[in-house]
């Protein structure tokens, strides 16, 4: 057995975890944000949503099932960092091919253990989100140079949506419609979700414009989810608006804050976000709950949206927009991950909705 | 808001009835939150159960309550006079279920226009009769295990001939698995067959292709009539398929499931529960064959279960409290809940901890009966512990149970593993710490690898204590694992203290985390509490008056729902006089540990450690000890020991009282009588005395609970017997040698003591001779055979007692009466298992006085002076549970084995004893076959009962000796080893439906007489083995002979004293 690695976080307000290392030896700065997931800790870590970030586990017992490739989001880790309670070094599943300290180290991702995360949890619940360092180290380190790391970083300055993005366009599944797939940082499970449906999918990067989506000849948009602050995306915004009323146009996520930035309306920070696999989301006009999966830390600002469009769906908890859709022209959004890995696969007749519209 | 109707403002709520194996405390949890849910919307709430040791049957949680049989035609009688609008039936367990069902098909539901509420009688149908639940699942594509709802034996032996054994066999409505198991041969079958249908009430058994050793996993679902559908959680049996849910030990959440497989299994049950229709709560179980992903339904239960109770608790989510509002029409997104006040019902619970629960089992109590554990449930209760990680939680939950340390020999281990038992995770933990590899164990037990990992981190600390230094950090690390400090010092070699000492100079003290239901991403106002070792404690006490309760743990036989009652109640009084309660306590299926019964909750081990932690955070001025059985109890000395203030009865009494020399010299002093006794330390003493006191003796081990170990025995051959097999005697633990008073009434009081004078709750009398344990006799108050001046006596030898004890809060004295004569067994200043039914009985809420009276108020001051009067009869019954344990004898002795109560209400004393029968479920028959096979002493007394039967048209079959006793019309009957017509044979045949067998004297089984108990109980017919019980209840069947017994609410009986 390797020598146990230290490990170190340090928060931007000063608070200061030590705990075990595990993953790479790695010095790491990123925001830092919880997930309430209990399961799915693989699709999470590699959810592009989560670039610039270093997550935390609720939920205290993590890497008990390995690894495996189908688990995956994206080509990669995408988290900055990962802390977690108790780290299962042993995994046992049928499916599993490594351990999570295995993949984060070949990823270079620190990670940190044994940590009380429910305290860690609270203080960013009760302070609101924040920069963090978190370091792997031999030795030890120097906390006061991992806080002014922390201090320096400011998440929304940065443009992580073109740092997740493809480069080119790409092509998924075969079938009679077409649905351009603007890629902010998409998960996978949204294109499977797609080709399942028999649809042909162009995945294309964010900085396409709308012409050159239009030149695909598609019979769809949707835009995906990404990370990031919306507001740095005004470009991307205005190429969205062009697409309006010329094709049924679907948004998830940060897609959602984009369409709804398309139309006129603000966007603005929450302050721990939503994360996790449980929240409550409400049809407004069915009168319906469903549970939905969660990962943002912006919203859409209610009042700043103009009348054409309508709020279709609530967060039951804190009433923030989870959904909205233009009054007469086919477009339509929500905040939530219908296509859910991780998290309750309840939404999924959202996809269903857009293939019909095509 | 679209209530189903405004037209609904009255309510039935069915109850389960007594305690047993299967259908425990879980029931009265649900079945109370429920009903104070149902309260804050404004609906009237009428409430039935046979069992009065409910919080459910308190008139602070309905607005009416009817202590009555729970039976079809009872209900009836009691619809028709209440004339509610909606039944809520998913809240009383099976028994609840199975009665709206008959309710429905007798057409008594709609004669009354009585609407069900919440989930209805097709979904219930749909989801119990395994025919139409295979058929549904079929038709949404939900993968079950190949079966057939066999009606016929031949049935069931054609889908045997083309599907390879082992099979499952399950008989159709029955709780708990009863009369369900695993074949793996002909002869199994055959055999589970028969016993199957006679125990389904539908006459229906599922054959079921097996998927033994695939994980078992449980997912609690809600779904309201909005469609809207939620988990709340899903669990994980550690053991995995062959060993009923409730024989398992189960973790929350799930723990080896990828999320790919939970979402699957969640989906599935989602569609499930949409397809049924739930309105409400409902458990699904899936088979998961953890190597390929395919998974199978295993069972719906349709309605709130033990699961359902453990998931509430596990989770922070009051389940049934939302159940009941789904059931009104309200929606999950118009509810809070409650216990968190700030996220919507309309959520699933986050957890960041992990939960194991451990059943209990009462092996100790009947340990003639097979250990082995498998599809039917055999365990009387559980226990739950939450830590951070899966070892400290699990833990946690091994020290809750309180078994005596299990020492597993070496060479028996592949035996426990093999064949699952009680003992087999003891059997793991041995393994593990002697090296054997997993991979052996997961084959023998196709236990999932990874908690055999776990399991190895928690046994391996015991080698690493032994080998390793040990100081801070490996101290630490132990704690983090969940050893006790009483673990680590025994594993070290040093006294307990020590170890606990040093633990605290190291500053290594446990933190309080909130039970929140999110995973800390809300802050909550739930004052719900667990220990771990970590940074930051959440729990911050208040300035406030503050006591501590400590509770009764698992409930096993001896200690049961009653003392949870009692520890609800003292909650409840503390809060009437503005002073927080503090419950300590770690049984899942509790009102005690419901959210908003005590101020403050912490769920714990209750050991000396886990409690003084608590009080050493909180800082009460005080620990009531007197209301959690044993289990409080026990802890009394070692907490004053340690300077903490015991409120009420003060140690000294409480020794006195427990011990027998002192408890001697003490009645001595007060020239009080007591049946000779002695003490012995060794077999040649023992005989000594017991041949100067004179047989027939008691004897039994000192110190015990609920008579463990005791027996009558008549000669010295049994005595010496006794002394040799069942009990280790020695200096330090000696045996007790009584006389054993014969043709006798027995009786006992339950009351409460300020100091100054003792308030005396009632007379209770038995209704079996003296010699039954009091926790198995039948009780009745007031007095039926006592004379008034022996009832004084009683009440003036019963207060010097007390005042002698110096017993501050309740007190419960057993006594003997042999000819007017009256002697005093014993005296326990604390609550007995009584208090509850007596409170019922009397109105008078007897735990409450006592609670205000140790903390401070005069009985004078409480207007609790006199005994109540009573203008009615209240009569204990009981259940036993040895249907659910084969091998076990149904005679009953000073050994205690029943595991509930009923409570049967009458102006006269045979109606309320009728009642009380019928609400302990036996079925009384009203014409038929009556077989009496008496023994000596007893046969000469069974004319007058023979005639009886005969004037009611009852046929009597009896053994040779007894036959020729009644002479006349009797039908004569072989031994059985002489052949037929026997008793035996005469059951089989169905001629018989009723069986007074009293036992030979001594301890004997396997004989005729066994065989004939065993057979009364697995056909369904009552067979009393107590002469006493029998004329009783010939009286009792001859006044209410062609008679229908009424239904009366609680209230209307009886007086109280103006509480």
């Amino acid at each position: 057995m390797l020598a146990e690695k230290k490990a170190v976080l340090v928060l931007s307000d000063g608070s200061i975890f030590f705990g075990k290392g595990f993953g790479a030896t790695e010095r790491r700065v990123g925001e830092i944000v919880f997930t309430t997931n209990m399961t799915g800790y693989e699709e999470s870590l590699t959810d592009p949503s989560y670039a610039g970030q270093i997550l935390v586990s609720t939920y205290p017992l993590i890497g008990n099932y390995g690894m495996q490739p189908d688990w995956c989001e994206s080509s990669q880790m995408q988290v900055e960092g990962y802390a977690v309670r108790e780290l299962c070094s042993g995994p046992r599943h049928a499916n599993s091919t490594a351990t999570l300290g295995k993949r984060m180290e070949d990823a270079g991702i620190p990670g940190i253990w044994g940590i009380d995360t429910r305290f860690l949890v609270r203080l960013i619940r009760n302070s609101g989100v924040m920069p963090a360092c978190l370091s792997v180290c031999e030795k030890q380190e120097d906390q006061q140079e991992l806080l002014s790391m922390a201090r320096e970083l400011d998440y929304s300055k940065i443009n992580f949506v073109e740092k997740v993005s493809v480069g080119e366009a790409k092509s998924y599944g075969k079938g009679g419609k077409k649905v351009v797939l603007i890629d902010y940082g998409v998960k996978m499970g949204i294109v499977r979700e797609l080709a399942k449906r028999g649809l042909e999918v162009v995945v294309v990067p964010f900085s396409t414009s709308a012409e050159e989506m239009l030149a695909f000849s598609p019979d769809g948009i949707l835009a995906s989810n990404g990370p990031g602050d919306p507001a740095l995306l005004t470009k991307e915004s205005n190429e969205l608006r062009k697409l309006f009323g010329k094709l049924p146009i679907f948004g998830i996520c940060l897609g959602n804050q984009l369409l709804g930035q398309a139309a006129g309306a603000k966007t603005y920070k929450l302050k721990f976000g939503h994360r996790g696999g449980n929240h409550p989301v409400l049809d407004v006009k069915a009168a319906k709950v469903t549970i939905t999966t969660q990962n943002h830390g912006f919203a859409v600002d209610e009042k700043t949206l103009p009348s054409e469009f309508e709020v279709t769906h609530r967060n039951l908890i804190d009433g923030t927009v989870e959904g909205m859709q233009h009054k007469e022209l086919p477009v339509f959004a929500v905040q939530y991950h219908p296509e859910a890995n991780p998290g309750p696969c309840d939404s999924k007749y959202l996809f269903d909705k857009f293939v019909s519209m095509l | 808001m679209k209530l189903v109707g405004k037209n609904i403002e009255k309510v039935l709520v069915i109850g389960s009835g007594p305690i047993v194996i299967g259908q425990s405390a879980e029931f009265d949890y649900s079945g109370s939150q429920a009903c104070a849910s149902l309260r804050a919307e404004g609906v009237k709430v009428v409430v039935v159960n046979s069992n009065p040791a409910t919080i459910q049957t308190d008139k602070e949680i309905a607005d009416i309550v009817y202590i009555e049989p729970l039976r079809a035609d009872f209900l009836e009688r009691i619809i028709e006079k209440e004339k509610p609008q909606g039944l809520i039936a998913t809240m009383g367990g099976q028994t609840g279920l199975n009665l709206a069902v008959e309710l429905h098909k007798k057409g008594i539901l709609k004669k009354y226009n009585l609407k069900m509420l919440g989930t209805g009688i097709e979904s219930i149908e749909m989801a119990e009769d395994r025919g139409k639940f295979k058929s549904l699942m079929q038709k949404i594509g939900e993968p079950i295990p190949e079966s057939v709802a066999a009606n016929s034996a031949g049935e069931a032996w054609e889908f045997a001939a083309t599907h390879p054994f082992p099979l499952i066999l399950r008989p159709a409505f029955t709780l708990g698995g009863t009369g369900g198991g695993i074949a793996r041969g002909k002869e199994d079958f055959d055999k589970l067959l028969e016993l199957g249908f006679a125990l389904s009430p539908t006459h229906q058994v599922l054959v079921e292709q097996s998927v033994l050793g695939w994980g078992e996993f449980e997912y609690e679902m809600m779904r309201d009539s909005y469609d809207n559908c939620i988990t709340i959680c899903n669990m994980e049996n550690i053991d995995p398929m062959g060993v009923h849910t409730g024989e398992s030990v189960v973790v929350a959440p799930s723990q080896t499931l990828s999320d790919d497989e939970h979402q699957m299994l969640r989906s599935a049950a989602i569609k499930i529960i949409r397809a049924l229709k739930i309105e409400g709560g409902c458990n699904i179980q899936f088979a998961l064959n953890q190597k390929t992903g395919e998974y199978v339904v295993v069972e719906v239960n349709p309605r709130l279960s033990r699961s359902s109770a453990l998931a509430s608790k596990a989770t922070g989510y009051p389940i049934a409290r939302v159940a009941a509002k789904i059931a009104l029409g309200l929606g999950l997104h118009e509810i809070k809940n409650a216990v968190t006040k700030t996220t919507p019902a309309a959520f699933e619970p986050s957890l960041d901890y992990c939960v194991v629960k451990i059943p209990r089992w009462p092996f100790d109590k009947i340990p003639e009966s097979n250990r082995v554990i498998g599809t039917q449930m055999k365990s009387t209760g559980e226990t739950m512990a939450i830590g951070r990680t899966f070892e400290e939680a699990f833990g946690k939950a091994l020290r809750s149970v309180e078994m005596k340390k299990v020492k597993i020999q070496p060479k028996d281990i592949e035996h426990h593993l093999a064949a699952p038992t009680d003992l087999r995770i003891y059997a793991i933990l041995e393994a593990l710490r002697l090296g054997w590899e997993k991979e052996k164990i997961n084959k023998l037990t196709e236990i999932h690898l990874w908690f055999l990992d776990r399991l190895d981190a928690y046994a391996n600390m015991e080698n690493r204590l032994k080998r390793e230094v040990f100081g801070r950090k490996l101290l630490y690390e132990a704690k983090r694992v969940g050893y006790s400090d009483e673990q680590i010092a025994s594993i070290i070699g040093h006294e307990t203290s020590m170890v606990r000492d040093m633990r605290k100079k190291a500053g290594i003290v446990p933190v309080y985390k909130m039970v929140d239901t999110c995973a800390a991403e809300f802050e909550a106002l739930t004052p719900y509490y667990y220990s771990t070792y970590e940074n930051e404690n959440e729990s911050k006490p208040t300035r406030r008056r503050k006591v501590v309760i400590i509770g009764s743990g698992p409930i096993r036989i001896g200690q049961g729902i009653e003392f949870d009652y009692c520890c609800c109640h003292a909650a409840f009084a503390l809060r009437e006089i503005g002073i927080e309660s503090i419950m300590i306590n770690n049984n899942p299926e509790t009102v005690s540990t419901d959210f908003d019964t005590s101020d403050r909750l912490y769920f714990e081990p209750l050991t000396f450690e886990d409690v003084m932690n608590v009080i050493e955070h909180e800082k009460p001025e005080g620990v009531i000890v007197q209301f959690g059985g044993q289990t409080s109890i026990n802890l009394a000395q070692r907490l004053e020991m340690s300077g903490v203030k015991i409120l009420g009865t003060q140690m000294e009494g409480i020794d006195i009282a427990e011990d027998r020399e002192k408890f001697k010299a003490l009645l001595h002093e007060l020239g009080i009588r007591q049946p000779d006794n002695a003490t012995a330390t060794n077999e040649q003493e023992a005989v000594e005395h017991a041949t100067r006191i004179g047989y027939p003796i008691v004897v039994r081990p000192s110190y015990v609970i609920a008579g463990r170990g005791m027996q009558i025995v008549y000669d010295e051959e049994s005595l010496r017997k006794y002394i040799g097999e069942a009990v280790e005697v020695s200096e330090r633990k000696p045996v007790l040698v009584d006389k054993y008073i014969e043709k006798a009434i027995e009786c006992e009081i339950d009351g409460v003591a300020d100091g100054k004078r003792l308030f005396v709750g009632g007379i209770m009398e038995h209704v079996e001779r003296a010699g039954v344990h009091s926790g198995d006799a039948n009780n009745v108050v007031p007095c039926v055979r006592l004379k008034k001046e022996v009832q004084e006596k009683i009440l003036e030898v019963s207060e010097r007692i007390a005042l002698a004890l110096k017993t501050k809060g309740s007190i419960n004295i057993q006594y003997v009466v042999q000819n007017d004569v009256l002697y005093v067994l014993e005296a326990n200043p604390r609550a007995s298992r009584t208090m509850p039914f007596l409170s019922k009985a009397t109105g008078v809420p007897l735990v409450k006085i006592a609670t205000k009276v140790i903390m401070g108020k005069t009985l004078e001051e409480l207007g609790a002076t006199e005994m109540p009067h009573m203008s009615h009869y209240a009569v204990k019954g009981v259940v036993f549970p040895f249907l659910k344990l084969p091998g076990a004898d149904t005679v009953l002795g000073p050994e205690m084995k029943s595991t509930g109560e009923s409570m049967g209400a009458d102006y006269d004393f045979p109606l309320a004893f009728m009642k009380a029968l019928l609400g302990a479920n036996l079925k009384i028959p009203r014409s038929g076959g009556v077989a009496i096979s008496l023994k000596d002493g007893d046969k000469e007394r069974a004319k007058p009962l023979a005639e009886a039967l005969f004037e009611m048209g009852f046929s009597v079959y009896a053994t040779p000796t007894t036959a020729a006793q009644i002479g006349g019309k009797v039908k004569l009957l072989k031994k059985i080893s002489e052949g037929e017509p026997n008793i035996l044979s005469e059951i089989k045949k169905g001629s018989i439906h009723l069986v007074f067998n009293t036992p030979k004297k001594g301890k004997v089984a396997n004989t005729d007489g066994f065989r004939i108990r065993r057979a009364c109980l697995e056909n369904g017919i009552p067979c009393l083995t107590n002469f006493e019980a029998a004329e009783a209840l010939v009286g009792a069947m001859r006044h209410s002979f062609g008679k229908k017994l009424h239904v009366e609410r609680i209230d209307e009986y009886g007086s109280g004293v103006g509480y």
